[in-house]
């Protein structure tokens, strides 16, 4: 606890411990809203944000939260946050909000973020737990980027479709037709498509990891516990 | 069956060579009805379907010849190409293809571990995904209002192109069930429309013929003891018990019994499709009651649900049960108090 190694703290946020794919935390939005890069990534801002001022908070209030009360104390602190960052895309982005719907306030039970206030923030300084939740929330971000690429693509040929939602109708123009003249096919873009796509970017991980470890690692130093609990 | 003493030929290419056997005469059918196009569609998914297979199984390491002719891929192709309409364009079969082989059957583990019917699966994908695609059916000859030639027909499945004075809609026509649905909500009688002439005796002109022979094929097949007759038979018996109760209730608003043993893919279900296998359960009991659920799920999907047809999703949906159903029907082992999971604990 003496000396923060932020540098596992971001490896482990991003890949090693990754919330989507490897953690398989808050799996319902992750497939319920990745059907396209737009909506992911939407969920995924608004996600880090609660997440890093989540964490933040609990670091704050730790010494003083009895150990008996903490998960509501928690909920409480997420729900508060959650509630302005609602009522903030509400009033900013609100055709995003309107996209993403339940999902926005569906994130106070996101399992993500209670886990990295037990786990981490309720353990570690201010500092170290928003770098903390600021990497498990791009982490997770990441995933929702990627696997709503993947479907937007296959589904409907085109990606960052509905970026006006967020930027305003100017930024129609942004939208990358892929594949011109596409008939859609559109289990990719119903649940199935985000089981299957969820299942292939875990087997990539696996694979990629397997990969790394075949490789003979000559410098290899075997680094200090990992932080989760 | 046979004395183990006596050595008998089963190996798996040995049994897939003679399912295909046994779906020839209703292709032969098909092409007397239909025309020749479905032939390019069988032959498009055996390519696709051998390709994707061979490329899984280098990726895989396993030996090539062993598994590539062992058939599986080709029946399964076959099925899936049997099943959606022949006039489709050429990406459809394909993509149809590659969902069944490369995610129903090698992401589950390849053959004898895939848990879902890898030509329904692939069937189930299109029939989500690019439905106005799966329902466009050709029509008998004797009915279309115009007739195209094989060529024009290729230029529609591979370019797109319809003929100038003619466009799709003019060689297809919606299936026999499909109408009766349709029409059923416009408030007509099932006598009514059965008076239509894409009807006939049994279910529909041409349609009737092919499912006629289905039946022949599955039962050269039940003779060979390829396949045992517990799933056909518990298949149609429920599927027209059920159909036979709600005819017996109101004959105006529901199709006869009959009628729904000969439309659409029951005969190609009960025979060919429910009966692989790998996803079918293996006790004789069990074989009952896999074969009467999906009987019951399709007439009740195809009756009250919103697609035409219900083979397919009553298939994968009894797919999906016959873990727990090979779990309750296995026999008590002589020498073992209780089931055979009960007894697993120790």
């Amino acid at each position: 606890m003496s000396t923060v190694n932020y540098k596992e703290i971001v490896w482990n946020g991003l890949w090693k411990n990754n919330a989507g794919i490897v953690a398989l935390l808050g799996l319902c939005p992750l497939l319920a809203v990745s059907t396209s890069v737009v909506n992911g990534v939407g969920l995924g801002i608004a996600t880090i944000m609660v997440m890093t001022c989540s964490n933040a908070i609990v670091s704050l209030v730790r010494q003083w939260v009895p150990g008996e009360i903490r998960i509501p104390v928690y909920i409480l602190i997420i729900a508060v946050l959650v509630t302005v960052i609602d009522l903030a895309m509400n009033a900013y982005v609100q055709a995003l909000y309107l996209v993403l719907g339940i999902f926005v306030p569906l994130i106070v039970v996101n399992c993500n973020v209670l886990g990295r206030a037990e786990a981490f923030a309720s353990k570690n300084p201010v500092f170290p737990a928003m770098v903390d939740g600021f990497m498990v929330g791009l982490g997770l971000t990441l995933i929702l980027a990627v696997l709503g690429g993947m479907r937007e693509i296959l589904g409907k040929g085109t990606l960052l479709s509905g970026i006006d939602l967020a930027f305003g109708a100017s930024a129609k123009a942004w939208v990358i037709t892929v594949i011109p003249d596409y008939h859609g096919f559109l289990l990719a873009i119903l649940p199935p498509g985000a089981f299957i796509g969820l299942g292939l970017l875990i087997a990539g991980k696996n694979w990629l990891d397997q990969r790394q470890r075949a490789k003979p690692q000559p410098l290899h130093v075997p680094e200090a516990s990992a932080m989760t609990a | 069956m046979n004395s183990p003493l006596v050595a008998e030929k089963t190996a798996v290419n040995f049994i897939m060579l003679k399912v295909l056997a046994a779906l020839l005469p209703a292709i032969a059918a098909y092409v007397y009805f239909f025309g020749p196009a479905i032939l390019v569609s069988i032959a498009l998914a055996s390519v696709t379907a051998l390709a994707s297979e061979a490329a899984v199984l280098h990726l895989r390491h396993y030996p090539l010849r062993v598994y590539l002719t062992d058939g599986s891929a080709l029946v399964t192709a076959w099925l899936l190409a049997l099943s959606i309409p022949p006039l489709a364009p050429w990406w459809l079969i394909v993509v149809g293809t590659l969902f069944a082989i490369l995610v129903a059957k090698h992401l589950y583990g390849g053959l004898g571990n895939n848990l879902f019917n890898p030509a329904m699966v692939g069937f189930a994908a299109l029939m989500i995904s690019f439905p106005s695609h799966m329902t466009h059916w050709t029509a008998p000859d004797v009915l279309a209002h115009s007739h195209w030639s094989f060529a024009q027909q290729m230029d529609f499945m591979f370019g797109g192109i319809s003929p100038a004075d003619s466009k799709l809609d003019a060689v297809t026509m919606a299936t026999p069930l499909d109408t009766l649905k349709t029409q059923l909500h416009l408030e007509r009688t099932v006598a009514e429309i059965q008076s239509s002439p894409i009807f006939s005796t049994l279910s529909g002109k041409g349609t009737e013929i092919i499912a006629l022979l289905y039946l022949l094929g599955g039962l050269f097949l039940w003779q060979q003891r390829i396949i045992s007759w517990h799933i056909p038979a518990s298949f149609l018996a429920a599927m027209f018990g059920l159909a036979g109760l709600f005819y017996l209730y109101d004959p105006v608003h529901y199709a006869s019994p009959l009628f729904h043993l000969f439309a659409g893919g029951t005969m190609l279900g009960a025979f060919f499709i429910a009966t692989d296998y790998v996803t079918s359960p293996t006790t004789p009991l069990g074989k009952l009651i896999f074969g009467a659920g999906i009987g019951v799920c399709a007439y009740v999907i195809r009756v009250l649900g919103g697609y035409p047809d219900g083979i397919a999703f009553a298939v994968l949906f009894l797919n999906s049960a016959v873990p727990l159903i090979d779990a309750y029907t296995q026999p008590r082992v002589f020498g073992h108090a209780g089931k055979w999971f009960n007894g697993r604990k120790e």
